[in-house]
Order: structure tokens, then C-alpha cells, then sequence
């Protein structure tokens, strides 16, 4: 595991995060060490799994790293190879193997959109979808929307109508907003608040979130 | 999450041959992935069946065709869906949200697991997840379960909209394995659940929803699908209806019903239908309808609510659709 760890180590990094604080790479050391654990301790249940099946009259070798899979994405416009267990969520993979930190764990249940990214351009849930489903696919985060240090229209709009307080939606507002106005769903407020419903903000800035929309739906239009 | 294997087959037939004992077949994963973290299904071995060509969304002379691979918003938003069955799109758009409805397949979504949260919590009993074990929610915290089609062992509810749009159009599903399919009504695939809550429908062990077949119901256009809830959007039904309506003068001429948040699978309610054919298209008619819509059901502790709420959700789908609002 610890080769696989180190995959995830400064040439995988955004350029953000390998300038970033010492707040930020101890973060990640931290989530290094945690995704540690978290693969550890299946590994070792899984000496019980194996068992049980064995009584089934199955003996499935599992949890080793010859089950590891290998997928080959593209994750912002850079092709990633990388080697996961099946069970590893498409959300885990860009955050703790590809340090891209933007997209955020919420519910982890397809409950509250805050792991929203886009594969091949459609906004999707990064904790419902395994990995090994991306097979060949292009995935787009929240770090992939900028181009270099011009904005996209929609981050730009929800920092200048205060779409957010605390934040920690607001990468899961913005992909899914993106999206929103990418199918036209924009023709009123009511539209926008019904087709943004699956990203819940707990601080409630919903009004200024809907305005950032009308904004950055107006620019795009104008190819701004 | 227990561990699995991992199969991506390319053909029915090998979907059919690589699905084994204590396999799950994956497609959007919505209800799978999110069970599996629960550890409310603890499938050894995944068969994903992403790549098979079960897709197309087609129009014809004997009615619709829908790819089961198709995901709910290409549906949602096809124009011949949306012009000819109304009442589909809608079923579709009222549905999770736009990023589920971007995952999720048209035939995984008629195989979504219930609701109900003794079902999802594995600390407790629950006869659908571990036959036997006991339902807490007959005693329980039951108010949006069922009042229809329940027994002394399950009262939980069938949460998909787009079942209960079906079964009012009285759509039908093509099941494959191997070489072998079989065309099985929407209706009777589902069973209500008596002794055996865990056996949900009639899908053989490896057996795949290919299709979904819709017949032609021209007047159909004249349909829609009303969801009452706790909240506006993004939440499963307390109770809701499809309904298609053919008006003849200011008679009713023909109807479609179907029911959802209130049965143990979707209801269809032949006998509503039959009390608007014929009659004057008014308050009065749809009223006396609505109120056959419950006959038989057994309101539990927290949710003698949709009796009524479920008659009334009719009768406003009525007065919608006859243009009476």
C-alpha cells in the first residue's frame, strides 16, 4: 500500500496545493495516513470474508494487492493511471490519491451534492460512483474549471453575490451549477432552485446561490 | 463496504453466465453503491453492465421502447417522451436530483430498494433484508409507509416514481438471460410482499430488465404525474399520481390510474378508472373516484394521513388535467 500512498505525492498535485500552506500539506499527510488506516482495516477483515465465503463452497482471494484494479481516466484534462481496490469511490480517488482536495466528502450517500463533479461533461455524484466505473472517462473537478488564474464565470459570480458562507458546499454548488446552466435549466428562479435541489447549503445561502446562477448563465451567454 | 470482485462483461449472454452466486449486477450504482456502504447488500462479486447495448429511445407505431441503460434524464428530456407521455417526463424530473437522474439507469431505477429506514439500518430487525427477523415499523416509526398491499410482515412502500407512471400505462419489461427473454407486465412483475417481503419481484437470478416498452396511447399527451411531499423537491412521495385523462365533450372518455407513496408496490387502480369512464367531467365525478382508491387500506399508527391525503391527490390531478383548476 505504502507504493500507492506514494502515488499521490507532488507530481499528481494540483499547483495549488503543492504551493499551498504547511496547513494544507499537513492535511494531507493526515489524509495520506488515514487512507492508510481505512485500507488497512478492510484487509484485515477481510481474512473473515474469505472464510465465510470458504463455507459457501467459494475461496475468492480478496483484499490483496493482486485485487488492486487498474484504471486509466482522465482527471482535468491529464491522463491518471492508477491502481484501487474495487471498493474505492470515484470521491476518495481524486481526493486522497490525486490530492485534489476541492471536491468534498459530505454525506457520502447521494444525499447532499457536495461530491459533485462532472464525468464526460454531465454532473454527476463522485461518492455513488466506484472508481473502476470511470474507466476511460473524463472526469472535470472543481480545480479544472479555471482557466489558469481567470475564473470560471460561475466561481466569479458566486464570489461576487456571496453565494456561500462557510464554503463547504460551494464546490458541489458551483460543478452543479455549471451543469445546470450547461442544460438550460435556468429560464426562472423556480427552474434554477428545482434543478439545483440535490446541493444542499446548510448555511442557507440559497438567494445569493440562484443570483450567482442568473450571472454567470448571462456571461457564458454572452461568451464571456 | 465488504469486498468484491469485479466483472465487466460484453455481452448478455456473458452477463448472464458471469453472474453467480451472491452477485449484484451494477449499473448506475445509485441504490447499489449507497446499500453497499450500509452493508444492506453485501453482494461478493459486482458484474458491470454499463458496456451492454441495452440503450435507444424510440418512438414507434405500437407504442415507446426505452433502452433499460438509458439514464432518467435522457428520458426525462427526449422529445417524444415529453410530448406523447407527459406523464413519464414528469415521473422522471420529480424524481432524486439532476445529478442522480444523470447516474441512475431507466431499470435500476424500477429496482430501487424501499425507503423505509428499519430496511437501511442493519441494528435492526427487518423481514425484506433478513427474512424472519421481524418489523419494527409495524409498530414503529411507520408514517410514510404503506396503507396498501401490506401484511403482518412488511409495510414498506415501493419508492419509484417512474414504476407508478408505468404501471398506469400498463408498460411492460423485456427480461434476457442468456438467450432467453420473456415480456412480463410492469404490474405483475411486482409482488406485493405477504410472507416474503425479500422476494420483491419476479426477476430470475441473473436475469437483466433489457426494455421497457410502453404501448401506443395516443391520447396519452393529455397526462401527468402529481407528488405531494414533505418538501418541494428532491424527496420521495408521500403520496402520488399518474394520471392519463381522454376527455369526449365534457364526459370522461377514458382514464389511466396509478398510485404511489401509499402501497407496497406501485398500485394501479382499475376501479377509479372505471368510476370516471362515462361520467360528467366535474368535482363530483372525480371526487366519488378518489374515494375507491383506498378501499382496503390499513392506515397505520403515524400515517392514517394518506387516506385521505391519497384521495385528494387524485382529485387535483383530475381537476389538472380536465382543465377544471
Amino acid at each position: 500500500m505504502s507504493r500507492n500512498l506514494n502515488d499521490s505525492s507532488s507530481s499528481d498535485l494540483p499547483p495549488d496545493a503543492q504551493a499551498g500552506s504547511s496547513r494544507r500539506q499537513f492535511i494531507s499527510r493526515l489524509a495520506a495516513i488515514s487512507a492508510g488506516l481505512s485500507v488497512a482495516a478492510p484487509l484485515a477483515r477481510s481474512a473473515t470474508t474469505t472464510e465465510g465465503n470458504a463455507l459457501e463452497g467459494k475461496s475468492p482471494k480478496k483484499g490483496t494487492e493482486e485485487d488492486l484494479v487498474e484504471i486509466n481516466f482522465k482527471v482535468n484534462g491529464r491522463h491518471q493511471k492508477l491502481e484501487v481496490d474495487p471498493r474505492v469511490t470515484l470521491l476518495d480517488a481524486i481526493r486522497d490519491r490525486l490530492g485534489l482536495t476541492g471536491t468534498k466528502k459530505g454525506c457520502d450517500r447521494g444525499a447532499c451534492g457536495a461530491c459533485t463533479v462532472h464525468m464526460n461533461g454531465r454532473r454527476v455524484l463522485s461518492c455513488l460512483t466506484l472508481a473502476l466505473m470511470t474507466q476511460g472517462e473524463e472526469i472535470t473537478t472543481i480545480e479544472g474549471l479555471a482557466k489558469g488564474d481567470e475564473l470560471h464565470p460561475v466561481q466569479a459570480a458566486f464570489i461576487g453575490c456571496d453565494g456561500f458562507q462557510c464554503g463547504y458546499c460551494t464546490p458541489g454548488q458551483i460543478m452543479s451549477a455549471v451543469g445546470c446552466i450547461n442544460e438550460g435549466h435556468i429560464r426562472s428562479d423556480t427552474e434554477i432552485q428545482e434543478f439545483m435541489s440535490g446541493n444542499l447549503c446548510r448555511c442557507g445561502a440559497y438567494p445569493n446561490i440562484v443570483d450567482a446562477i442568473k450571472i454567470a448563465a448571462e456571461q457564458m451567454k454572452a461568451g464571456r | 463496504m465488504r469486498t468484491f470482485t469485479y466483472k465487466v462483461p460484453s455481452s448478455i449472454r456473458q452477463a448472464t453466465s458471469d453472474f453467480g452466486q451472491s452477485s449484484d449486477f451494477l449499473a448506475g450504482g445509485t441504490t447499489l453503491i449507497d446499500l453497499m456502504k450500509l452493508e444492506v447488500m453485501t453482494p461478493s462479486q459486482l458484474v458491470d453492465i454499463n458496456r451492454l447495448p441495452m440503450r435507444g429511445i424510440e418512438l414507434a407505431s405500437d407504442g415507446l421502447r426505452i433502452g433499460a441503460l438509458e439514464k432518467m434524464s435522457d428520458v426525462a428530456e427526449n422529445q417524444e417522451v415529453v410530448a406523447n407521455y407527459p406523464v413519464i417526463s414528469q415521473a422522471l424530473l420529480k424524481s432524486a436530483s439532476a445529478q442522480l437522474r444523470n447516474m441512475a439507469s431507466m431499470g435500476g431505477n424500477l429496482l430501487q430498494r424501499t425507503r423505509c429506514g428499519y430496511f437501511r439500518d442493519v441494528s435492526t430487525p427487518c423481514n425484506k433484508r433478513q427474512p424472519g427477523s421481524g418489523c419494527p415499523a409495524i409498530d414503529g416509526w411507520n408514517r410514510t409507509h404503506a396503507i396498501l398491499g401490506t401484511s403482518s410482515s412488511c409495510v414498506a412502500t415501493h419508492p419509484s416514481d417512474l414504476a407508478v407512471a408505468l404501471v398506469a400505462l400498463d408498460a411492460s419489461i423485456l427480461l434476457q438471460s442468456g438467450n432467453n427473454d420473456r415480456l412480463v407486465k410492469l404490474d405483475d412483475f411486482y409482488r406485493v410482499p405477504g410472507d416474503t417481503p425479500d422476494r420483491e419481484n419476479q426477476l430470475n437470478p441473473g436475469e437483466l430488465i433489457t426494455e421497457i416498452r410502453v404501448p401506443r396511447l395516443p391520447w396519452a399527451r393529455r397526462s401527468a404525474y402529481l407528488k405531494i411531499r414533505d418538501r418541494e423537491s428532491y424527496e420521495f412521495a408521500l403520496t402520488s399520481v399518474a394520471m392519463a385523462l381522454q376527455v369526449d365533450a365534457n364526459n370522461v372518455r377514458d382514464a389511466r390510474v396509478a398510485v404511489g407513496g401509499v402501497g407496497t408496490k406501485p398500485w394501479n387502480l382499475p376501479k377509479v378508472r372505471d368510476a370516471l369512464i362515462g361520467r360528467p367531467l366535474n368535482q363530483q365525478t372525480f371526487e366519488a373516484a378518489a374515494k375507491l382508491a383506498t378501499e382496503g387500506a390499513k392506515p397505520l399508527r403515524h400515517n392514517a394521513f394518506k387516506v385521505e391525503l391519497v384521495q385528494r391527490t387524485i382529485v387535483r390531478a383530475l381537476m389538472n388535467l380536465g382543465g377544471l383548476a
